[in-house]
């Protein structure tokens, strides 16, 4: 069979490393073809190669057999290859049909026909089963819709070839499955796709081939009804990986944290928490799961002290930390992997040394009589970085260079090392391979054995009944029910989630 | 070493360009620019006593620079430091003159009137910014005007009965020195270097090595971040505000205590606050870039008046120069792109 895309033995650097080396990745007509790698593997930087945003150093580039030299995104999209960016890269106040000409507009005497363009939209949309609404507002729509608004964007200019970058890390369960039914669709027509992605469900459950990077150099291709997931993992990450976390049961002893009757309220004067009541002991880990928006992020804030709760009370320890400044309930004894690394969890434009010293530059040793001790910050830093594995250049690096994963080990480096009571992890492996979710789920384990409470939230059900020893499902801003992981099913908890509460135990419980 | 070159890379670029087109002006209007630059530069370094001028010239350029360059570090825009340079000017003049102290106490204390009053002045927007989420360039810039009207009613009114300028301060509390004059043939300059020179050290203390200067650009890169951290936002922007302030409030008592020994009423700004920013932006608000800078602006503005004397070019082909060279380092992707080419084309 023919191949549609060939990238033949592509090297990229950039000063100081190899983003790519000796990578081959040949797309065949019609199928979906996985490109799989661990965070800063080089996937997106062989992407963009393709794109024509980054000149290859070293290989060649064939499209339909012809090589071909790609100098910029217009020439890539006159070869017919479009991507469907994860930052979606859409005008918030447009129409659906406003985005999808930009830059392709035809005008009449100076005026655009944005009816014949929307006619033209709904025919694609309909076309491949998108149901999309030419007329409605960017703004107005969900971020599903919104990533079919880009796929259409690559339909209209023409795409034969669709990148796609990572397109589930940002929808919910229910739109993966439309997505995954688009993509079907999209073949079916005659498109070939490459998904970009370290989720191996996902792998398994659509493509045809993956094509494997490990550390920028290209590991191989193997058909997918060969593999299973076990192989592309350790493919992936090049030893063995571990899907069960393992531990041992739990043996929780006192109270460490404990919640009572919080309320606390959202940007615009809502209750997002009502009547919360939680208990986290030591030497165990309490998963919170629940759909996204119901409370999660404001209990945590709150919890953190970074918004004001407006009853109820939290007790570290028996001492109360409701209302606190964040800087004294971190000195009580709270650690907080924040849900969002790039807004709460790090300064970008410091040093990976710096930031792994964010909240106790001001004590001994880093800093004395005011003045900083930079060899003491950076030889914590140089430490950190070793028992965490955080792949940087150097502790000078900016934290803004490190790949996704290594950001957020030097986070949870920074906050286990200040050994806290209670940790806090939001959503610790959002956006994670396999590799990096397999080593945080490790420490927080370690952190639970070594006789610490840690709370967890994610969205994750699978994260969630692997790790916790105690689930409590919120809904609408309340625990709707505590279970237990081992009795529990993927099912029920779904349906708790949903709502629902649960029929033989029913009402509210204490935990 | 090579990331050092670099970084000074595209502003030297600026700098030859921006003479290069002055040049092409100065040709186009059927002036010598060789005959020009000459002149400029015999009015920087051609005698003692130009080369004194000079540093005079350069100092308030230093102070203003850095007290710009200080707040943009921190995230904010200090938009108000020709406000904050007036009151700066008029209190540390007031205090010249209203006591009568021994010079180890009357110097210092008209000088720290002068930052005190810088300080004071780039509070309110800094305060402001900080309860009520007001923009500090909108408050900042209006104050400005505020400074203006307000010293210049204070001058008439208060310090003085209806004159257009103060008595001069007593001598206690002048900056002026008979050594730096002797030296100089006579020019204006005065101990004001040696504080711009301690200031530019301060700036880069306090930034680099202490723990007050790594909260407030932690606040300046990411104030959300830094909340989680347990800074206080809210206090290191006003505290970024009001160093910065400072800084502004010095450069004016230099002018005060040192170039002339008063104040008088103005009819509008001195320039010198809003060529701060134009400093640090070429100096890419450091502490040093902005010393390299204000060499360069005040040197060629000092040059400048040389040039109408010996070869009859206005001295606002400098102005013109000195725009230029502005443009040309706002636009450094542009000159980033060129240099790119030129290296490609070396290859």
């Amino acid at each position: 069979m023919e191949y549609v895309i060939e990238m033949l033995n592509i090297r990229k650097e950039f000063p100081g490393i190899v983003a790519n080396d000796n990578v081959t990745l040949q797309v065949k007509k019609g199928e979906i073809h996985a490109l799989l790698g661990e965070n800063g593997a080089g996937k997106s930087t062989l992407m963009n190669v393709l794109f024509g945003l980054y000149q290859p150093e070293q290989g060649e580039i064939r499209v339909n057999g012809s090589p071909v030299k790609i100098t910029s995104p217009n020439i890539a999209n006159d070869l017919g290859i479009g991507m469907v960016h994860q930052h979606f890269m859409l005008v918030d106040p447009f129409t659906v049909t406003e985005n999808i000409i930009l830059g392709k507009e035809t005008s009449k005497a100076g005026k655009i026909d944005l009816k014949e363009a929307s006619e033209e939209v709904r025919k694609l949309s309909e076309q491949y089963q998108l149901s999309v609404d030419p007329y409605a507002k960017i703004s107005d729509i969900s971020i599903g819709m919104q990533q079919r608004v880009e796929i259409l964007k690559t339909l209209y200019r023409g795409a034969e070839i669709l990148i796609f970058d990572e397109p589930t890390a940002v929808l919910t369960p229910q739109e993966i499955k439309e997505l995954i039914f688009i993509m079907k669709a999209l073949i079916k027509e005659g498109k070939s796709i490459i998904l970009i992605t370290h989720k191996l469900k996902e792998i398994m459950e659509v493509c045809d081939r993956v094509t494997v990077i490990r550390k920028g150099q290209g590991i191989g291709t193997v058909n997918v009804n060969e593999t299973n997931p076990n192989e592309l993992a350790s493919l992936m990450v090049g030893r063995e990986v571990l899907f069960k976390t393992e531990k041992t049961a739990a043996s929780p002893t006192d109270v460490v944290l404990e919640v009572r009757e919080l309320e606390v309220k959202d940007a615009r004067g809502v209750s997002a928490v009502k009547n919360l009541d939680l208990t986290v002991r030591a030497g165990e880990i309490v998963g919170i799961a629940g759909v996204d928006g119901n409370g999660q992020s404001e209990l945590i804030e709150a919890l953190a002290g970074l918004r004001k709760s407006t009853t109820g009370s939290i007790k570290l320890n028996g001492k109360e930390i409701r209302n606190l400044k964040p800087r004294k309930i971190t000195e009580a004894g709270v650690g907080h992997i924040p849900e969002d690394r790039h807004k709460h969890g790090l300064v970008l434009d410091y040093s990976v040394g710096e930031n792994i010293v964010l909240q106790t530059y001001y004590q001994k040793p880093f800093s004395k009589a005011g003045i900083l001790n930079s060899k003491k910050i950076f030889e914590k830093a140089r430490s950190l970085i070793k028992s965490y594995d955080v792949r940087t250049p150097s502790e000078y690096t900016p934290a803004r260079a490190l790949s996704g994963g290594n950001q957020q080990k030097a986070i949870i480096g920074r906050e286990v090392d200040r050994n806290p009571d209670l940790l806090i992890a939001a959503q610790p492996t959002r956006g994670l391979d396999v590799g990096a979710i397999e080593f945080i789920h490790k420490r927080l384990i370690e952190q639970r054995d070594a006789g610490k409470a840690v709370l967890l939230i994610s969205f994750e059900l699978e994260e969630i009944m692997n790790v916790s020893d105690k689930i409590a499902v919120i809904y609408e801003g309340e625990i709707v029910a505590i279970v237990n992981p081992k009795e529990t099913t993927e099912q029920e908890l779904g349906l708790l989630m949903a709502g629902s509460k649960r029929t033989e135990a029913g009402g509210k419980q204490h935990v | 070493m090579s990331k050092h070159l670099s970084k000074l890379t595209s502003p030297l670029i600026a700098v030859i360009l921006g003479l290069v087109v002055g040049a092409i002006i100065m040709l186009a209007s059927g002036y010598d620019p060789i005959a020009g630059y000459g002149s400029m530069i015999g009015g920087i370094v051609g005698d003692s006593y130009y080369v004194g001028e000079s540093v005079r010239t350069i100092i308030p350029y230093i102070l203003a620079g850095l007290a710009v360059a200080f707040a943009f570090r921190t995230g904010l825009f200090n938009i108000g430091v020709e406000g904050q340079l007036i009151v700066g000017w008029l209190a540390a003049v007031w205090v010249g003159i209203a006591f009568d102290l021994p010079r180890i106490i009357h110097l210092p204390l008209a000088i720290l009137a002068g930052a005190v009053a810088g300080a004071l002045w780039a509070f309110i927007p800094g305060y402001l910014k900080a309860k009520f989420r007001v923009h500090e360039v909108i408050v900042s810039i209006m104050l400005n005007y505020t400074a203006l009207h307000v010293t210049n009613y204070l001058i008439r009114n208060v310090l003085t009965d209806k004159l257009d300028k103060t008595e001069r301060i007593a001598d206690t509390a002048s900056l002026r020195s008979p050594f730096f004059e002797s030296i100089t043939d006579f020019s204006r300059m005065h101990w004001g270097i040696v504080v711009a020179i301690i200031c530019v050290i301060i700036m880069w203390f306090i930034l680099e090595r202490t723990k007050t200067g790594f909260e407030l650009k932690a606040v300046g890169f990411n104030q959300h971040a830094s909340e989680y951290a347990g800074m206080s936002v809210n206090k290191n922007i006003i505290l970024s505000m009001v160093i910065s302030g400072a800084f502004a409030g010095l450069a004016g008592a230099m002018e005060g205590l040192g170039t002339f020994g008063y104040a008088a009423v103005k009819g509008g700004f001195t320039g010198m606050g809003f060529d701060g920013i134009a400093v640090a932006l070429l100096g890419a608000n450091t502490a040093i870039g902005v010393v390299l800078a204000a060499l360069l602006f005040g040197g060629l503005k000092a040059g400048a008046l040389n040039m109408p004397l010996e070869t009859g070019i206005p001295s606002e082909i400098v102005d013109i120069v000195i725009a230029l060279i502005i443009f040309f380092v706002a636009s450094s992707y542009f000159i980033r792109w060129i240099a790119a080419r030129f290296k490609k084309g070396v290859k």
